[in-house]
């Protein structure tokens, strides 16, 4: 399972930028369009933390909803899925701008 | 060569994703120059330090794949430096992905000098395959983990004389949801789609077509005895990737592969 490894690195980024002192919470930032299921971060985050600097930290997961944006006609709208259509001229041709992120947003640290 | 991970090339491998079994951290209850402890809480042995005045919250916007994504340009500066053309091939399992590198193998061996990588969780049988047709190939197996990093292949690659290298054909494990997320310091991903597998896994796997450059729509010498409407699927992978360049093959019966050796060639000559 994927999320294994993402929420490892999660737990790298948090064990050096808290440079040695306990975590106490951690928000994620994960995009809709990110290929990363919340629920199942949640899940190894349990798993990942233990025995570590971040065993029993809370963890927030905010989503970002997905945006795209159409090269033909320049509308920006909503994504729900790579391949939605541009709801103002129905082209293919649309740059997602957001909704793939997959960040450590912040952490507090004791 | 690994010089971005900073672990030597004897270094054996502690990857990310087997998690939890190489993963030591003294539990030293950090306790770090802010604040001194005094175990006054009796017998039980709990460190929740009630009021905890000193809580700081601190700002990371750290990208998780960072690390990944750290590695993978490694990894591209040297594939750039050796001028190797390097493919990451993708697909769900059985699509033909080994299939047709050993016919590619076998067709340009000796046109141009290649190296394979073959990835899987379990068993070096890709790897013999490979090994049959004369091809230096590194089997990794990434036993729970479901896709490689850029860091296996960093170690992977020193097994090849890189400096006398044209093509090196990563085959990435059969999955066509994560290895999408991962990557290698590739030029392409290249998936692999066969036709017995339904004209709508592009709209399915949307993320997997979507970060490839090219489709070989596969077992296409398997079209007049199925159900498949090969225009269907490759308009539906143009709705999710418009730029994606397609070839049809059959990697059984060599059919339509030299327009996919003409595209390899190409890259190869321009990676030169
Ligand atoms: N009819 C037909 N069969 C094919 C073709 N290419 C591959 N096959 C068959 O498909 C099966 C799977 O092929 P592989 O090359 O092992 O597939 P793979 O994608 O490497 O599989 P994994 O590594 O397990 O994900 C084998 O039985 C092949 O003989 C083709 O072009 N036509
Ligand atoms: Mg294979
Ligand atoms: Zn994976
Ligand atoms: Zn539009
Ligand atoms: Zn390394
Ligand atoms: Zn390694």
């Amino acid at each position: 399972m994927h999320e294994m490894s993402i929420t490892q690195g999660v737990v790298e980024i948090c064990e050096s930028t808290a440079a040695g002192r306990r975590v106490l919470s951690v928000v994620l930032e994960i995009g809709e369009l990110s290929n990363v299921i919340p629920e199942a971060v949640e899940f190894c985050f349990e798993a990942c933390t233990k025995d570590s600097g971040l065993e029993g930290a809370r963890l927030t997961i905010e989503r970002i909803p997905g945006r795209g944006l159409c090269r033909e006609c320049a509308e920006e709208f909503a994504v729900k899925a790579y391949y939605g259509s541009c709801p103002s001229c129905g082209g293919y041709h649309v740059d997602i701008i957001s909704g793939e992120e997959l960040r450590v947003k912040e952490l507090e640290v004791e | 060569m690994c010089t971005t991970c900073g672990c030597g090339p004897a270094e054996h491998h502690h990857h990310d994703h087997d998690h939890g079994h190489d993963h030591k951290h003294e539990h030293d209850h950090s306790h770090h120059d802010d604040h001194t402890h005094e175990h006054d809480h009796g017998n039980e042995h709990r460190h929740h330090h009630k009021v905890d005045t000193t809580a700081k919250s601190i700002t990371v916007e750290t990208d998780i794949l960072a690390k990944n994504n750290r590695l993978a340009a490694g990894n591209r500066t040297l594939f750039t430096s050796k001028g190797v053309f390097v493919l990451n091939l993708v697909s769900s399992p059985g699509s033909g992905k080994t299939t047709i590198l050993e016919r590619t193998l076998r067709d340009l061996n000796g046109t141009f000098a290649f190296a394979v990588i073959e990835g899987d969780q379990q068993t070096d049988n890709d790897a013999m395959r490979i090994a049959a047709t004369g091809v230096p190939v590194k089997q990794v197996n990434t036993g729970a983990g479901c896709h490689l990093d850029a860091h296996m292949v960093c170690h992977a690659v020193e097994n090849f004389d890189m400096d006398n290298l044209d093509i090196l054909l990563i085959e990435n494990v059969g999955n066509l949801v994560c290895p999408a997320s991962f990557d290698l310091g590739e030029n392409h991903k290249v998936v692999v789609l066969s036709v017995t597998e339904g004209e709508d896994k592009p709209l399915k796997y949307p993320s997997m077509f979507h970060n490839a450059d090219v489709m070989l729509l596969n077992k296409v010498d398997l079209l007049p005895h199925i159900d498949f409407d090969a225009e269907k699927c490759k308009a539906f992978a143009r709705r999710v990737n418009p730029d994606i360049l397609i070839f049809d093959v059959s990697s059984k019966t060599g059919e339509g592969m030299n327009a996919w050796y003409e595209w390899l060639g190409a890259g190869a000559r321009k990676s030169r």
